[in-house]
């Protein structure tokens, strides 16, 4: 065997490692970039806490059946305390077991809510940006006429008109949040579709499939994630509101915004009732922007101030 | 091998409705023999690019047909598209933006490969980065993003990319002109000792006379999206016809040269091609116009030796025998 043989047979067997060098390399990078950034760390705490106890809250909340409308009318209306840490509501349930078992009713909706707006949206963008004409612009003034209404008005809208409930508000919410991401993807691949290395690509004989897929879609990954993870934040506050006004998740239904709307009639003699929720939403929404503002310095640094 | 036969194309500025239409190629007629490279050179907006671009299929010809390999390009089938795919490639000018930023250095040159060929796994990486030698860089590359490469060792990954399919035919978009000079060089050099070993026939696109007449064996100038004189490079570069031509050789500085040119250089810009004044593109600016002659008449092609055609009327032969 030749010298050079040798080295060939060596570098035939790359690892997996040395293959992904340079991929490993750009994630620490980014992890570097990330975790100096303070608030966005303090973001990605809020946001593992929040997992955790979406997934697995509801194993060891105190008082499992108060969050399906167990009633204690004797123990109504009790301050925080030892038994009871974010005190009782008007039936007497915990507010604790219902603020905990309302996070993974929220991470649900939210979730779902984000993966159809995606879903709905990152196709058509695609379409209207790449393949533009007269489909394009039939997407983008559909996506105009959607995004001049504000999302939490036409989902009241659309709830209004299938009746309330949380299957009704989920899909009203998803259906009111696409058009974002199409007028975002849109942009992206409008300016990537003439970018030279997808006419290299067309010089190659790449069909339209590959050139999107292969292409565009990881080149427009970036904003998408930055923009999904603070969508999650956005979602939880849409389906908040809508519970908060009657129109998504009924009480005894453990969801934060009707617990908020159920408690405002005890503010403020009783106001732990309507605090703890409140507090839960408005720190996991936190989380979520601190989140995405983290991403956004890192995977498109020039997005940055 | 590639002949393009009165190659006209248009792009509309306007809408479908209100069209502007900016010619940008007119009437183009070359030939490229196998082995050849043709340098194809002008200013900004002359139309160089679009040639080379509508050679692969990147514009729609207005009119005129471009055939390769006896091939009508113009209308194609997807099997004959994808042969003529493997048998023409391109080079762009900006090697920065040439390479997917996504994509390691072995999915971009193996691209041409997965859609052309049945070479997977192993024997892809074999003929990757077999290519990679050939262009002069090393494996460790193989497996890097292109924002880790320097401008010289990306044009060479486009270089390898190019010609993974063996092409006979490579369009050179201005290859060396985002690049330092001392890169410049090399890939040039890479470029022509390339053309000998492959056999391949280049079209050369630059601004660049002397590289042009450092690499290409024939010539062709283009103003405002017009041959308007074309030759063996020595003979255009040693006795230009059109003034034009002649204006651009003068306008080269010449180290220590001494002699002012200033007062031989070309004045005014070159006119807008959505609205072309009629009769010879070049009447504003040349300093022999003939009023009433070349602002008034197209000018034809006049044959001026060997394979050469220059298109000034000047050397119109019937003009100059009524004269004598």
């Amino acid at each position: 065997m030749t010298q050079e043989n040798i080295i060939m047979a060596e570098e035939r067997q790359a690892t997996w490692r040395e293959r992904h060098q340079s991929t490993i390399r750009q994630l620490r990078l980014y992890a570097h970039t990330y975790s100096r950034n303070a608030s966005a760390m303090l973001g990605l705490a809020i946001v593992a806490l929040f997992f955790f106890v979406a997934l697995f809250g509801p194993l060891f909340v105190p008082y499992p059946e108060d969050a399906t409308g167990a009633i204690h009318l004797d123990n109504k209306l009790q301050p925080p305390s030892w038994e009871h840490w974010f005190g009782t509501d008007e039936v007497g349930a915990d507010v604790f077991t219902r603020v905990i078992v309302g996070a993974r009713v929220t991470l649900h909706i939210s979730l779902f809510v984000t993966v159809v707006a995606m879903l709905i949206g990152v196709p058509l963008g695609i379409a209207a940006g790449y393949h533009g004409g007269r489909i394009g612009q039939v997407i983008m003034r559909l996506t105009d006429v959607f995004l001049s209404v504000p999302a939490l008005i036409l989902a009241i809208a659309i709830v209004g008109s299938m009746g309330p409930g949380v299957q009704n508000a989920i899909i009203a919410l998803a259906l009111a949040w696409w058009p974002g991401y199409v007028r975002l993807v849109q942009s992206k691949a409008l300016s990537i579709r003439s970018a030279i290395y997808v006419d290299a690509a067309r010089t190659m004989g790449a069909s339209n499939f590959r050139i999107i897929f292969v292409h565009i879609l990881p080149n427009c990954a970036s904003p998408i994630i930055v923009k999904a993870s603070m969508d999650m934040g956005m979602s939880i506050l849409g389906i908040a509101s809508l519970g908060f006004l009657g129109l998504g998740a009924q009480p005894p239904y453990p969801e934060w915004g009707a617990m908020i709307s159920t408690g405002r009639n005890y503010l403020p003699d009783w106001w732990w009732y309507s605090f703890f929720p409140g507090i839960s939403i408005f720190i996991t929404v936190l989380g979520f922007n601190l989140v995405g503002d983290g991403l956004r310095d890192v995977l498109d640094p020039r997005g940055r101030k | 091998m590639l002949s393009l036969d009165h190659l006209n194309v248009v792009f509309n500025l306007g809408t479908r409705r209100a069209p502007v239409p900016l010619k940008a190629v007119r009437d183009v007629t070359l030939n490229l023999e196998k082995g050849d490279c043709l340098g194809l050179v002008g200013e900004s907006g002359s139309g160089k690019s679009t040639i080379g671009r509508t050679i692969l299929g990147l514009n729609r010809i207005e009119t005129g047909r471009i055939t390769f390999e006896g091939v009508d390009i113009g209308n194609l089938n997807r099997k004959s598209e994808m042969q003529l795919r493997q048998s023409a490639q391109m080079i762009f000018q900006d090697p920065h933006s040439s390479l997917n930023p996504r994509m390691t250095i072995f999915r971009s040159v193996a691209e041409p490969l997965v859609l052309h060929t049945s070479m997977r796994g192993a024997e892809l990486r074999e003929r990757v980065q077999e290519l990679l030698n050939t262009v002069g860089l090393e494996t460790q590359f193989l497996y890097r993003y292109p924002h880790e490469l320097s401008g010289g060792q990306k044009q060479r990954v486009c270089i390898a990319r190019a010609i993974a399919l063996n092409p006979k035919l490579l369009v050179l978009d201005e290859p060396t002109s985002a690049l330092d000079v001392s890169v410049q060089a090399q890939i040039l050099e890479f470029l022509k000792g390339l053309q000998q070993r492959l056999g391949l026939t280049y079209l050369f696109i630059s601004h660049n006379l002397a590289v042009v007449r450092h690499m290409c064996n024939k010539t062709a100038v283009l103003y405002l999206g017009r041959v308007i004189e074309e030759g063996p490079t020595e003979e255009l570069f040693q006795k230009p016809l059109h003034p034009y031509t002649r204006a651009l050789i003068d306008a080269v500085p010449l180290p220590k040269s001494g002699q002012d040119k200033r007062s031989k250089l070309i004045r005014g810009e070159i006119p807008s091609p959505i609205d072309l004044p009629p009769g010879c593109a070049f009447y504003g600016r040349c300093p022999h116009a003939l009023d009433g002659v070349c602002n008034l008449t197209e000018i034809g092609h006049f044959s001026a030796g060997a394979d050469r055609y220059v298109s000034c009327v000047l050397q119109d032969p019937q003009r100059s025998a009524a004269l004598s």
